[in-house]
């Protein structure tokens, strides 16, 4: 590896500054990062170190109803509070779809936020790559493109964002807290990836120092706990990226859905929010024909960037199981096999695509 | 060796009486390993150690043009960088073959390269970081040439020789009458991707010179092959190298042949004159170690109307390295499994610019049983009988090409067996019949196991002590299958002595050769040469008791008495005897050694077949929308001979059975056709199954007496398990959706092709 300074601030404005200087990654449970500098991927002249600044650990809730899960939260640690998988269940239920055990222990929530693509060939250093080193051209176009994006790519990049906790975050409209070199300011989780247009090395909005401190899910967000689900559809049962992933939250008013919000993971280079959909399922009655709308709606720019085009189609049966999982209610708990097919009961009859 | 000492077994193990084989102890060296105390071969340390870290390369197929070799020896730490321009020369080259069974090797004699992720450069260094980050600084330039990859990349050819060197081609009849005469036909291609071994520890040396003499801990399935092989590239006499491999983190193969890596390293101590360890990295076991090879397969089956198999022709064509020749055998199976008037194997290889392919756990068998079984099952389905009933219709009585009988084949009870526990009969023929309570599709399928019996030549020395203990030495090698536990109890029961009093050492070249711990034949290889061993210290023991006239044994005759629990007792009259200890003690002997051998049995494989077989009953479910499969229940049923542990064996089949889930759904080794790159040469990207992928699993040990096999009568049981499974799951997802995938592994898109209407 490249050797590394290594600053560990005790005082976000310290991490800030830290951070700010050129070469500089912020280390949190390193689950990524660490793999990345060993495979040369990433090669920071700076580590900051941002585990040990105070009050980043905690789930505070706030008078409003709404939820700041500190940056510093671990995956394992938000997924089994009770009172957050009540109220959000969705959330808990896509990070515990997530990695695996001994990942979950470590990952943080903002580093979830901020973990980078699993494009095979950003991974793999003898490839050219525009995200690692602009301007050389995407590797992946022409290539193995099997599990790329099939929505908001550029002939730059065609890589996905890898989370499964962003999608349902991303549709409960989760806010990041950032503390940066002009102080704090609050950016809204849909806003904070970027697709990659002509420039796929910005992956966010963040600038040099800024620390996320926080994500924040506002009360309304609670008012979908009796009906949000995750599903997610991999190659394993367990221990995978998605292939495509979908949160679906439904706030129904004696049968009737009142409002909707439905994102997708797996399918471009950022969590995916279906607002096109959700406006069409609003005021709706659940039900297959109204789902199936909904789903032609979020894929309706959908286009392969190569051999994926199946994934167009997986997505909107997702989307259509996820609206039908959601309308059902969520279970009372979080299932062994979290987010799977193979946990879930249909409700409706069955379908035959298979 | 004596550095490693085994801890005392559990007390209720120890109470045992008679027997130790048949009883199911646990690993002796589980302690070790649970508390970390089994070192590994990149766990040893020597003082003045250097890391070594190799550099691999980022083309297929060209020449490195240049390194920035100052660049990497101006890193703190580094010491030096070996390249073609300076390593030490080999005193042969390593592209020399002097047998088939030698395999040509990268190890920085020039500088073309020959596959991705080919070694190009070595860097040494006081630390490992060190040592990465010079590889990184080294920023290879090349003239690339364009890759050829793929079962298309270049033109096809004629095989003489495929696997260990069976014949490319094989059959009786006449496949075309055969096919003439069926009132079923059925034709189809299948196609096995390549495969990487990935055991758990990767390949690792830690090289030690002193003069000419070289002491290396590496992992290693076959010592005095190593050894031999090592000799030959830097010129000196096997005597003077000292391997020790006590334990391997699996080996799958990968293990069996001595590998470029393992050369690098004991190049590197040579170059800096200091000792060294390299371990690669998970990446870098994706090319220079070995691979199974890609296979497409095509078999033409003919069945009359009672569904008899009338022609079995099974054609294969499979990739081999621009470099060297090995040819994954797939064919071979159907020489073996059904009895058929007609049969047919040939194997065609193609050249591509990949690493060599090499043994790979149930080498053929396992891509070949994968097509043969789906095939068979097609065509039962056609022919419009039960798969299980079809395949019992076409038993093969005897081994169906040489007309040879069976050492042993309790393949029926097999079936049975297994079709019992799994509930077989209650199968509806037609697919997609079958839901679970949640609308999942639900399929069952079976498939047929089986795998040669085979045993390499092996020596072990025994020694009965005054004290009652006794001591084993051979040469074998432990992979993680439980060699340490079940030799010992071979041991045990050969020398008459308590599995506790005995004490095995295995692991290291200095011992006695132990033959290769491969082909399923580790346990009949070097248990073999220890029951013989054994044999001949109680026959030295026995000619000591019954020639004194002091001895309760006297007169009895050598062939007249038996070891009992420490004790050579008369045969007739097991009462009259005496211990082991009173024998030595009254010749004055502290102790009393014997040496055996065992091997090939000429005239038994003239006479006998010999092979283990089973039968493997899958249930899969599949998401009817997304196409997502889980296997939900694996029922094994196999008959192996005896069975020396049944925990080990059952074991042995669970990891097969699990190896035969990430066959059918999961392994795949992801090329760019453009620059011949692995994409997904990680454990994160190269899927194997994980626990929630084999919910239910069972392993039934089915009673087999073989007493033609060995002398110990056993079978190999570490491969068969992936035999059979892949068929079976591949069967049951057909069973499940109607939708028959002829390509492995078996992924959601496929089953997706069906068209929707969401």
């Amino acid at each position: 590896m490249r050797p590394f300074a290594y600053d560990r601030p005790t005082t976000i404005a310290d991490a800030v500054a830290s951070g700010a200087q050129p070469e500089t990654a912020f280390l949190g449970g390193g689950t990524n990062l660490l793999d990345l500098m060993k495979g040369n991927i990433s090669r920071p002249a700076r580590l900051v170190d941002v585990t040990r600044l105070p009050g980043l650990s905690t789930i505070e809730w706030l008078q409003d109803g709404g939820v700041r899960i500190g940056a510093l939260v671990r995956n394992s640690d938000l997924a089994h509070d009770p009172r957050f998988a009540n109220r959000f269940p969705s959330v808990a239920e896509a990070l515990l779809s997530g990695a695996s055990a001994q990942l979950r222990n470590a990952a943080t929530a903002a580093g979830n936020v901020l973990q980078r693509t699993r494009c095979q060939y950003f991974y793999d250093a003898a490839s050219v790559c525009n995200k690692r080193d602009p301007g050389t051209g995407c590797g992946a176009i022409g290539g193995l493109t099997r599990l790329h994006a099939v929505l908001g790519w550029s002939e730059h990049c065609i890589a996905t964002h890898p989370s499964d906790f962003c999608v349902p975050l991303v549709a409960l409209d989760a806010v990041v807290e950032i503390e940066g070199r002009a102080g704090r300011r609050d950016v809204p989780l849909e806003a904070l990836h970027r697709l990659p247009g002509n420039t796929p090395e910005r992956e966010t909005v963040l600038e040099p120092g800024d620390v996320i401190t926080a994500i924040r899910l506002p009360a309304e967000a609670a008012a979908y706990a009796g009906n949000a689900r995750y599903l997610k559809v991999r190659e394993r049962t367990s221990y995978a990226f998605a292939v495509v992933s979908a949160g679906a939250a439904l706030r129904l008013d004696q049968g009737t859905i009142v409002s909707a919000r439905l994102a997708l993971g797996g399918v471009a280079l950022k969590p995916w929010r279906a607002r096109a959909a959700e406006d069409l399922l609003a005021g709706a009655l659940p039900g297959a024909t109204v789902f199936r709308d909904a789903a032609a709606l979020a894929l309706a720019e959908a286009r392969p960037c190569g051999d994926n085009g199946f994934k167009i189609e997986l997505a909107r049966r997702i989307i259509v199981r996820a609206l039908t999982l959601a309308a059902a209610g969520t279970p009372d708990r979080v299932p062994a096999l979290p987010a799977s097919p193979f946990a879930l009961a249909p409700t409706q009859e069955v379908s035959a695509h298979v | 060796m004596s550095d490693i000492t085994m801890p005392n077994v559990a007390a209720i193990e120890r109470s045992r009486h008679g027997s130790s084989i048949g009883q199911p102890v646990t690993r002796r060296e589980g302690h070790l390993k649970v508390t970390g105390q089994a070192g590994y071969a990149a766990d040893y340390n020597p003082p003045g150690l250097l890391h070594a870290v190799m550099a691999v390369s980022g083309i297929s197929r060209g020449r490195v043009t240049h390194l920035d070799v100052a660049a990497a020896e101006a890193h703190p730490g580094v010491v030096k960088v070996m390249t073609p321009a300076n390593a030490p020369k080999l005193a042969k080259s390593p592209d020399d073959k002097d047998h088939g069974f030698m395999f040509r090797m990268n190890v920085l004699q020039n500088d073309s390269v020959r596959f991705a992720n080919q070694p190009i450069a070595v860097v040494i260094a006081e630390t490992l970081e060190a040592a990465t980050e010079g590889v990184a600084l080294l920023r290879p330039r090349y003239a690339e040439e364009p890759a050829r990859i793929g079962l298309d990349g270049s033109a096809a050819f004629a095989l003489q020789a495929v696997g260990a060197g069976a014949p490319a081609k094989g059959g009786i009849g006449d496949i075309e009458a055969g096919l003439a005469e069926a009132a079923t036909r059925f034709e189809a291609t299948y196609e096995t991707p390549a495969q990487y071994h990935n055991p758990l520890e990767p390949h690792a040396t830690v090289a030690e010179w002193d003069g000419d003499k070289l002491v290396l801990h590496t992992p290693s399935q076959g010592l005095t092959m190593a050894q031999g092989r090592i000799a030959g590239l830097f010129g000196i006499d096997p005597a003077n190298i000292l391997i020790k491999s006590p334990f391997l983190g699996g080996g799958f193969g990968a293990k069996g042949l001595f590998s470029g890596p393992q050369v690098l390293g004991i190049m590197a101590a040579r170059f800096v004159g200091r000792p060294v360890k390299l371990v690669l990295r998970r990446e870098q076991m994706f090319g220079p170690v070995g691979h199974r090879g890609e296979t497409r397969q095509t078999l033409r089956l003919g069945a009359d109307s009672t569904g008899g198999l009338t022609a079995l022709e099974h054609n294969t064509l499979t990739t081999t390295s621009f470099y060297d020749d090995f040819f994954e055998p797939a064919g071979t199976t159907s020489r073996h499994l059904y009895a058929s008037p007609a049969i047919a194997t040939s194997h065609e290889g193609v050249r591509a610019d990949i690493g060599t392919p090499i043994f790979m756990r149930a080498p053929g068998e396992a891509p070949g049983s994968a097509a043969l079984e789906c095939a068979i099952d097609e065509l039962a389905v056609k022919a419009g009988m039960d798969p299980l009933d079809f395949r019992l219709r076409n038993y093969a009585e005897i081994e169906p090409i040489t007309g040879k009988p069976f050492s042993s084949k309790a393949l029926r009870q097999c079936y049975a067996q297994g079709a019992a526990r799994f509930g077989w009969a209650s199968r509806p023929r037609a697919p997609r019949q079958m839901r679970d309570d949640d609308g999942l599709l639900v399929g069952w399928g079976v498939g047929t196991a089986t795998f040669p019996a085979m045993i390499f030549p092996s020596e072990a020395r025994a020694v009965l002590r005054v004290d009652g203990s006794a001591r084993v030495e051979i040469g074998a090698q432990d992979m993680g299958q439980g060699a340490w536990t079940s030799l010992a109890q071979i041991a045990a029961d050969g020398l008459g002595v308590d599995y506790d009093k005995l004490d095995l050492e295995i692991g290291s070249s200095a011992l006695p050769t132990g033959g290769i711990a491969g082909g399923s034949a580790g346990t009949a290889t070097a248990g073999s040469a220890i029951h013989h061993a054994a044999a001949d210290v109680i026959k030295k023991l026995a000619a000591l008791a019954t020639s004194d006239e002091r001895s309760p044994l006297f007169g009895a005759g050598n062939s007249g008495v038996v070891p009992r629990d420490g004790r050579l007792v008369r045969q007739d009259d097991e009462s009259r005897g005496e211990s082991y200890a009173s024998i030595l003690a009254r010749a004055g002997l502290a102790e009393i050694d014997g040496k055996g051998s065992a091997g090939p049995n000429p005239s038994m494989q003239e006479s006998y077949a010999m092979h283990s077989h089973g039968a493997v009953f899958a249930e899969v479910k599949v998401d009817p929308d997304f196409g997502q499969i889980r296997v939900t229940r694996l029922v094994g049923a196999f008959a192996a001979g005896r069975i020396i542990n049944p925990r080990m064996v059952r074991s042995q089949y669970y990891g097969g059975m699990i190896w035969g889930v990430g066959f059918a759904l999961h392994e795949h080794a992801a090329a760019d056709p453009r620059s011949g790159r692995l994409m997904n040469a990680n454990l994160a990207e190269y899927h194997v199954p994980v626990n929630a992928d084999v919910p239910l699993i069972e392993a039934i040990l089915v009673e087999e007496h073989d007493p033609h096999v060995n002398v110990l009568g056993l079978k190999g049981v570490g491969e068969i398990g992936i035999t059979g499974t892949v068929g079976a799951i591949a069967n049951a997802v057909w069973h499940a959706t109607g939708v028959r995938a002829r390509a492995f592994p078996i992924t959601l898109d496929t089953l997706l092709e069906r068209p929707g209407d969401i």
